[in-house]
């Protein structure tokens, strides 16, 4: 999985829902392997823009797609491609934790056994690797078969990020993913991303600014469905180049 | 999937078609309007105003009587004392297993309260038992749509001043729609049930004269003809399930009419 | 006010005490156990075995629950995450009208349709006769019954997953079949079960419909094209008349007190299972 070259580029992307246009003509290149944050104020599209990378929008019927999204320069809205297989590439972690009704085990087993990515004897071994490297396995390791929804809902979450990360992805899409989470979670799932993009691209969907600065190496403004600015955090924050950007990291609007 | 769903579309129409096409051919005026006359049962002239006019009269009284012992009840429950106390859940919990019990366990039932009593089978008697069978029906259909009212709407009510009841008043006027459909269905289901009737109610020839005569009724009427050996009997046993089939899906209409207009009023 | 809780609570009460004071006679003389499992019918001889009506009742409805079940979690779940807007508010009163239909209307369509079918192609096949009142007539016509009834509440019951689960699933890249075999049913169990145990409570007490199909033979059932005699159909068709004979209606309030029995065990079994999941996923 390391040989691969990340490469994710968005070209002229539009979604409508309902006739209404969310994102409107969004341009973008995801650098690999660093933690591409995107901000903005609630409503701006963030997460419509993050449904789209994994083509979550194919089950509502109401979303019209249109543009490409390049992997490796394959577009993922092309007609051929297998959208369970895009979906095991970008692996999504949902802004509350959403165990599967199932063991804390099963979960993670999940990805693996649906894919058949393991074999049957292996796939313990497949769930402790991922469940260490979510940094939760001395917290499981004694309940692996109680129901996930004991966990707490911390738990609950890098739980969800270790069923991710077994299912075998190279992309982490991260929807608000601790806005549910209380700060001590929420700095273990952050210094988790932090490790993970050693290995993988990480894109974050988030509306507090102050994570966005501890986290991001590159930062994308949207606003209204639209890019407004977008370059590697460090000139982001310190020289923005448009007043919205300006207002919008000074607070005076979110 | 599609599969499955299909196949129960089509039971539907599939029944619908048999009733109707073996129903027709028999159907007449003189079906709806006329009471057996002599021979009836061998095939000659005659109606079935009797079984008719008996299911319109036994539902209607026992309609009245389960609304009578329903409303209240459910007033009493979400409005008076907290819809999530503990003698809700009993009383929601006990009309739930009523709710189970087989139409034939009512007809037993109510007929051996009929011995008891020293009644014979006679329209009180059916209008008791269907009661019986319908009012957990309408309690739990018309509770269904009292829970969901804002809880909050009570308290206001009293704090502008509202006897309980005008209180009562104001919210019936906010449920009605939904009452009316719960009115509607155990309407349809206690004029199509039979064997609740089968002993209790008895069944004449004649138009349902007093309430201790007995009465007769569609149901019956379809099953006691449906069991004889001449031809144009079993003919007029298709066509009065045709009649008692479109009495029905009448009623589902008004039903369903009356509970899309639920949403619409709702605070 | 509170004199109106009383009906419910006392009607429940009532039924099952008359019932059971009717039925006393007959269950001091033969004892519980006898009746339930001796299978000799003589009611002029005092002797009153049920087992051939129970026999009967049991094949009906463990027939009726197995086509029906099938039929009804695979239309519900397409109803609740497949179909479109415009499909669901078709289906919505057909359902709606399949549930209305009365009992003895069921019976005359069972008549005119299966009864014929039976008799004329799936007992040659079979190779013997049948004059096609059958156990499997019951059966088939019980579950168009209890169709609309299961699809109704089990559409319900999927329609409560929470949709972030089944997206959680989707995301992982499971396709949609997955995400019902191994996320949608499983989340649903509880409630599959509870559902499921009340259409069988249904099944068990229904009447008209498989009194006019089943043929109300007297003996225990050898397959599924004989002739049955289910317990509701056993009161239906003899109380009233036989009521000369001594004990006879005790022992057919017994069958009435039997039924009564299993539907409060089983209803009250599945409310409490569906009330838990209420209040669990509230939130």
């Amino acid at each position: 999985m390391t040989t691969t070259n990340h490469s994710l580029k968005i070209e002229h992307l539009s979604v409508s829902i309902a006739d209404q246009r969310i994102l409107k003509d969004i341009n973008l290149t995801i650098p690999g392997r660093k933690i591409t944050c995107i901000i903005g104020p609630s409503g701006c599209g963030k997460s419509t823009f993050l449904k789209s990378l994994n083509r979550m929008h194919d089950e509502n019927p109401d979303a019209r797609v249109s543009g490409r999204i390049l992997l490796n320069n394959n577009d993922i809205y092309d007609r051929d491609m297998d959208v369970t297989g895009i979906r095991k590439t970008m692996g999504l972690l949902a802004q509350h934790p959403c165990p599967l009704p199932m063991s804390v085990f099963d979960n993670v087993a999940y990805g693996p056994r649906i894919h058949g990515t393991a074999r049957k004897k292996d796939i313990a071994g497949v769930v402790e690797h991922h469940l260490k490297l979510a940094g939760l396995w001395d917290e499981v390791m004694n309940k692996l078969h109680t129901p996930a929804s004991k966990l707490s809902l911390g738990q609950q979450q890098r739980l969800c990020l270790a069923r991710g990360l077994a299912t075998g992805p190279e992309y982490i899409l991260g929807d608000e993913a601790t806005s549910s989470l209380d700060p001590i979670s929420t700095k273990k799932i952050e210094e988790l991303f932090i490790r993970l993009k050693e290995e993988y691209t990480i894109i974050l969907v988030t509306h507090i600014l102050r994570q966005a600065r501890r986290l991001a190496d590159y930062v994308v403004f949207m606003y209204l469905g639209e890019i407004i600015e977008a370059g590697p955090a460090d000139s982001f924050f310190t020289d923005p180049q448009r007043q919205l950007t300006k207002d919008y990291i000074a607070g005076s609007f979110s | 999937m599609e599969a499955a769903s299909a196949l129960i579309f089509g039971l539907l129409l599939f029944i619908l078609a048999i009733i109707v096409w073996k129903g027709m051919p028999a159907l007449s005026w003189d079906m709806i309007t006329e009471i057996p006359g002599s021979g009836f049962y061998l095939g000659r002239e005659g109606g079935i105003l009797n079984a008719i006019a008996g299911s319109l009269y036994l539902i209607l009284c026992s309609l009245a009587l389960s609304i009578i012992i329903s409303v209240p009840l459910v007033m009493y429950i979400n409005f008076h004392i907290s819809g999530k106390s503990g003698i809700a859940w009993i009383v929601r919990f006990s009309f739930d297993i009523l709710l189970g019990i087989p139409s034939i366990v009512y007809g037993a039932f109510g007929f051996a309260l009929m011995i008891f009593l020293g009644m014979r089978a006679s329209l009180g008697g059916g209008i008791i038992t269907v009661a019986m069978l319908i009012t957990p029906i309408m309690m739990r259909s018309f509770d269904e749509v009292a829970r969901i009212l804002p809880r909050e709407l009570p308290d206001t009510l009293l704090s502008l001043g509202s006897t309980r009841y005008e209180m009562s008043k104001v919210i019936m006027k906010q449920i009605f729609p939904g009452f009316i459909t719960a009115v509607l269905l155990s309407a349809g289901r206690g004029i199509g049930d039979a064997a609740t009737v089968l002993f209790t109610a008895g069944y004449t020839d004649n138009l349902p004269g007093s309430l201790s005569q007995p009465a007769a009724t569609l149901p019956l009427a379809v099953f006691f003809q449906l069991g004889s050996p001449v031809q144009e009997v079993q003919d007029r046993a298709y066509a009065s399930a045709l009649i008692l089939t479109v009495l029905i899906l009448l009623l589902s209409l008004a039903a369903r009419y009356f509970s899309s207009r639920i949403s619409k009023n709702r605070l | 006010m509170r004199i109106m809780t009383i009906p419910g609570i006392f009607l429940l009460a009532a039924a099952g005490l008359v019932l059971f004071i009717k039925a006393f006679p007959v269950l001091k003389d033969n004892g519980l156990w006898k009746l339930l499992s001796s299978g000799s019918w003589k009611p002029s001889a005092g002797e009153f075995g049920f087992l051939p009506f129970i026999v009967s009742t049991l094949w009906v409805s463990a027939i009726a629950i197995l086509i029906a079940l099938p039929l009804s979690i695979l239309s519900s779940i397409y109803l609740s995450s497949y179909a479109s807007e415009t499909i669901r508010r078709i289906f919505r009163p057909v359902i709606d009208l399949l549930s209305g239909i009365p009992p003895v209307i069921y019976g005359v369509w069972g008549t005119l349709t299966i009864v014929p079918f039976i008799a004329g192609n799936i007992a040659p096949a079979l190779g013997s006769g049948s004059s096609g009142y059958s156990i499997l007539a019951g059966g088939i016509v019980l579950a168009v019954m209890i169709i609309p009834l299961l699809t109704g509440l089990l559409a319900e019951i999927f329609r409560s997953i929470p949709s972030g689960m089944t997206e959680a699933s989707l995301s992982l890249g499971a396709t949609r079949w997955q995400t019902v075999k191994r996320v949608m049913l499983r989340r649903a169990f509880p409630g599959i079960a509870a559902v499921t145990v009340m259409a069988l409570s249904r099944a068990l007490g229904e009447t008209m419909a498989v009194l006019m199909v089943c043929g109300n033979r007297i003996g225990i059932p050898k397959s599924a094209i004989d002739a049955g005699y289910p317990l509701p159909a056993l009161i239906a068709n003899n109380y009233g008349e036989m009521l000369s004979v001594p004990g006879y209606e005790s022992a057919l309030m017994f069958a009435a007190l039997v039924l009564f029995a299993i539907v409060f065990f089983f209803s009250g079994i599945s409310r409490i299972i569906l009330n838990r999941l209420e209040k669990r996923f509230q939130y």
